[in-house]
């Protein structure tokens, strides 16, 4: 083939990572031989200095067009070397990179052999990169704002560090009241303090923090756009109360008669009004009408709130809004749920009265939860005896095969409260005690001083089947202690679930709208497990809390704390480079057929009803190649992946020698 | 007609024929056709499964084989033992290649091939999932009204493979028993071992735990128990009198499978579901 064009070649030796194992003189040789070829050199380091020297001054002296890099990994260097090639002078595109350590000398021994591979790698790359045409990068502005997802203390934290730092944040909860779990709680593990005492006031915060846009009853329903620049829609679901005129003085529940709804804040355990507030320190303090169970709403007769509002903020016609703002990230804070423990029925949940959920118990030792505090059986008498069973759910093929990482401790802080409310004796039934974070361990010990039991054996049953005659009445925990080989019946008056964490039942749902992955567990995915646990695959979409997997409120502080700070670098950059090897749609191929818009999974793909063509939204195609390959009339295309790049690569490795 | 390949096992065809003649016969009544799998060999349970794996797939195998060939995509056991050991063949030749070769090697010495296509399921699970609560309850001409019935399931219809039902707390039966009339006692020991062959390898250990699922049964209120296993019936049939005698309590106790209480409310005689060949007082039951 002949050619205008003037290509350099290096070959690195990498010290001796390559030089040992291929023979970079024989390749430089050959190099010469290829088509284009005016230079090829070898040097000890490419990546060096004056390695990427010897590229600059060919280019200007021996008037180069082409570059060709047979060194390491494109993910190692592909960066460095093309920036040289665009300090050259040349477009960065105009250069290609063939791998020879990691494809070649790192795994391979034969001398010969291993120099022949890499002649044919070489060659590959010199054929490609005559197809190379110039591509030009696109910076685009970022826009200012973010969308925190999710009101618990994950998104709080997010939404106040971000709002600190002068950033415009909206808070979308989907719930009447920000808090998430944390607001359920009494005392927090390991140090015991109260959850309302630390988590209040952030709450308050972000009620009152003029750079926080707090939307509740709210959820977003579309995300679109791209990295910098998102539009978000959140749909604000009508509560019936004008939140600017209610000032939260409490008469309309006071008054309301539909006195009788299980409350959903408290697990069921006590009721609720039709128009409530979930519990007194709600943020914000505005009531909310469950139309479902409201009066008015199912006989079209009441409206005693009505009445009694004099501040006339209650709109029975109020319509939900639909909200579109443009942000530069969102921030996913949506939270876990716990497993339903109807789902293992041989613990006897929902078939004895004294077995409780970890919810219910949190409710039931909060002071102003629907027992004030005190931990009592159904009869109102307080327990002598209660079990604690670990890792319901969890670690458990059937149900959910992870740790969920918290239930060992709120199972220990469990045990203190109820040591220090009834005097009750305590057993606690566990796999492994995984007391994992600080002051953690400290606090294990603190319990066994206490004196509660420790069983090492997950529970088997819980049952009322009688076989001594102290199990009569009582509740029987079956289960082997492994420490000593033997099955145990424990007779207990109450049994608590340590049920596990799951994803929420509707994390595919949001997953779909954010354009984001679950691992296999059901939880968001991050970008990479140790290095990126905090973003995901699309820069500007990040993740806090436990939405992303079972954490504690620690962890998901940092968590939220550190989304901030990501969205933070974004917003602060003010420019995003959008890399220019995206798809492109030939419009006079294009039979307008749709199947690429079905296919990308980045919905990068609009369709033109004037044209009557798909077209690529360059800013939000990430150059999967789906389109590529899906389309039927080969319109859509690859830049720097074109066909004729590829195959003269193929070719180029093989060709016979 | 619905038709399924049909492995009735070795304890079916005399000590336990009752049962499988009971389960044929209903099954009819529902429009489904269980037919036997010709030339069955033992299912490779017990003694086989213990001492040598690999006999015992082989054995199971042919088993599945025999079906695939007869163009069956299911195989219905009525024994849990035969059931898991059967569906546990499936699933290691499904999963473990080594597994695969070695049976596959050993049925072609017997011109024999199996393609993995046949699903194995218990009779219960076939009986009341795919026949329904409709299709059942329209076959109730005489409902089993008043009858107290303790659903017993054993370990092996649900453990290990939990594919049909909750494998620790399941509940088909007791729902079975509510389409023919009857109503189940709260039985929390519905799914405990029998014991097995401990009756009569350890009959101490086999005697206490048979005893407690007929002590449970009794102190829960139960007319009778139903039971959807071979091994499980002979258990708590067999034995009630010596384990009384031993534990110094009176634990006689109706047994009978659950295909017999539907043959009785579906207007089938007692002689048609073989009550006569109960070794307990079932003349209240199945009368
Ligand atoms: C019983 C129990 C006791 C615990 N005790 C402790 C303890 O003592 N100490 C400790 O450190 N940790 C404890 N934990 C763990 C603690 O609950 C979590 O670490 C913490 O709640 C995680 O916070 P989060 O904000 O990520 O999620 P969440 O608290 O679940 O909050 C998520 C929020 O997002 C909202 N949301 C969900 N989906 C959407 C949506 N689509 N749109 C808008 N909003 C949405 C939810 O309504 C909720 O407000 C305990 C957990 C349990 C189950
Ligand atoms: S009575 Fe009116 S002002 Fe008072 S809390 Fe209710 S809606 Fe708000
Ligand atoms: S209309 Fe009546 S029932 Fe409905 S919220 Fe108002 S007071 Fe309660």
């Amino acid at each position: 083939m002949s050619t205008n064009e003037r290509i350099g070649v290096y070959i690195c030796h990498c010290g001796s990572n390559i030089a040992q194992t291929v023979d970079c003189g024989a390749l430089t040789e050959y190099a010469k031989t290829l088509p284009g070829v005016v230079v090829a050199k070898e040097y000890k380091y490419m990546c060096s200095d004056p390695g990427q020297d010897l590229i600059k001054k060919d280019v200007a002296e021996n008037k180069l067009t082409r570059v060709v890099v047979s060194s390491c990994s494109p993910l190692m260097h592909e960066e460095t070397f093309r920036t040289a090639v665009e300090d050259a002078g040349l477009n960065r595109f105009l250069f290609q990179m063939s791998n020879i350590r990691e494809q070649v000398s790192w795994v391979h021994k034969d001398k010969v052999k291993a120099t022949e591979k890499a002649k044919k790698l070489l060659r590959a790359a010199a054929n490609r990169v005559l197809h190379q045409r110039p591509l030009e990068r696109r910076e685009v502005p970022v826009m200012p704002e973010v969308v925190v997802v999710g009101g618990g203390i994950a998104g709080i934290e997010a939404a106040l560090r971000l709002a600190d730092a002068g950033k415009k944040v909206h808070l979308v909860e989907k719930e009447p009241t920000i808090g998430g779990h944390m607001a359920r709680f009494d005392k927090t593990f390991p140090t015991l303090d109260c959850a309302a005492c630390i988590l209040t006031p952030k709450m308050v915060s972000v009620g009152q923090h003029p750079n926080i846009n707090l939307m509740v009853c709210s959820e977003v329903e579309e995300v679109s756009g791209y990295t910098g620049n998102f539009k978000v829609k959140v749909r604000k679901k009508a509560t019936c109360v004008d939140n600017e005129k209610c000032v939260g003085c409490g008469v309309c529940w006071e008054k309301c008669p539909a006195k009788k709804i299980s409350s959903e804040f408290e697990e069921g355990l006590a009721n609720r009004t039709a128009i409530y507030i979930p519990f007194p320190q709600a943020v914000p303090k505005r009531p909310v009408i469950d139309r479902d169970n409201c009066i008015y709403f199912k006989t079209g007769k009441c409206k005693v709130c009505e009445k009694f509002c004099d501040r006339k903020a209650i709109d029975f016609e109020q319509k939900d809004e639909v909200v579109e703002l443009t942000v530069g990230a969102v921030i996913a804070a949506t939270g876990f749920e716990t497993l339903d423990p109807r789902e293992l029925p041989r613990y006897g949940y929902g078939r004895f009265d004294n077995v409780l959920s970890p919810l219910e118990f949190e409710r039931m030792t909060n002071a102003s939860g629907p027992t004030a505090g005190k931990v009592l059986l159904k009869d109102g008498t307080a327990p002598k005896s209660v079990a604690i069973l670990h890792c319901i759910g969890s670690r458990d093929e059937k149900h959910l095969k992870h740790c969920s990482r918290v239930c060992c401790m709120y199972s220990l802080k469990f045990a203190h409260l109820v040591e220090e409310k009834t005097h009750a004796e305590i057993t606690n039934f566990y796999i492994d005690i995984r007391a994992f974070g600080k002051g953690y361990e400290e606090f294990y010990h603190r319990l066994l001083k206490e004196g509660v039991t420790f069983v090492r054996g997950k529970a088997a049953e819980v049952t009322d089947v009688v076989e001594a005659p102290e199990e009569q009445g009582k509740l029987v925990v079956v289960a082997e202690d492994t420490l000593l080989g033997k099955v145990r019946r424990v007779p207990v008056d109450m049994v608590v679930l340590s049920t596990g964490l799951r994803a929420r039942s509707d994390a595919g749902h949001m997953a779909h709208v954010l354009g984001i992955s679950r691992s296999a567990d059901g939880f968001f995915l991050e970008r990479h497990p140790k290095l990126g646990p905090v973003d995901t695959p699309t820069e500007g979409i990040y993740l806090a809390g436990a939405c992303q997997g079972p954490k504690d409120i620690p962890d998901s502080v940092a968590q939220g704390a550190a989304a901030a700070a990501c969205a933070l670098s974004l917003i602060v950059r003010g420019r995003v480079v959008l890399e220019p090897v995206t798809a492109e749609i030939d419009e006079k191929k294009c039979a307008g057929c749709k199947l690429c818009i079905a296919n990308c999974p980045y919905s990068a793909i609009e369709y033109d009803e004037g044209k009557k063509v798909s077209v690529v939204i360059e800013a939000l195609c990430k150059g999967c190649g789906t389109c590529v390959a899906t389309c039927p009339s080969g319109a859509a295309r690859q830049k720097n992946f074109e066909d004729a790049q590829i195959s003269s690569e193929i070719v180029g490795i093989l060709a016979s020698m | 007609m619905r038709r399924y390949g049909y492995f009735p096992g070795c304890s079916l065809m005399v000590t336990n024929r009752a049962y499988s003649i009971s389960a044929t016969r209903v099954a009819r009544e529902l429009g489904v056709e269980l037919a036997e799998v010709s030339d069955w060999n033992c299912c490779g349970a017990t003694a086989y499964l213990a001492l040598s794996e690999a006999k015992a797939f082989v054995m199971s195998a042919r088993n599945l084989a025999l079906a695939e060939a007869e163009g069956h995509d299911t195989l219905v056991a009525a024994c849990s033992g035969c059931y898991v050991v059967l569906r546990k063949t499936g699933k290691y030749l499904d999963e473990k290649p080594a597994v695969r070769s070695r049976v596959t090697k050993a049925l072609a010495a017997g011109d024999m091939t199996y393609n993995r296509t046949v699903k194995v399921r218990h009779l219960l699970d076939v009986l009341v999932n795919d026949c329904g609560e409709e299709g059942v309850r329209a076959r109730v001409k005489k409902p089993l009204e008043g009858l107290k019935v303790a659903a017993y399931y054993g370990c092996q219809v649900g453990r290990p493979f939990g594919e049909a039902d909750d494998p620790e707390f399941p509940v088909t039966m007791d729902r079975l028993m509510g389409w023919l009339g009857a109503t189940t006692v709260d039985f929390p020991v519905r799914a405990a071992c029998c014991g097995g062959l401990t009756m009569t390898t350890e009959p101490d250990l086999g005697m206490e735990m048979t005893g407690r699922i007929l002590r449970v049964a009794r102190e829960r209120g139960a007319d009778c128990i139903a039971t959807a296993c071979p091994l499980c019936q002979i258990n708590l049939e067999a034995y009630q009198d010596k384990i009384g005698r031993k534990l110094g309590t009176d634990l006689r106790m109706p047994v009978v499978y659950f295909t017999q209480l539907m043959g009785r409310a579906f207007g089938l005689s007692s002689q048609e579901v073989m009550a006569q060949d109960s070794l307990t007082d079932v003349s209240a039951v199945l009368a």
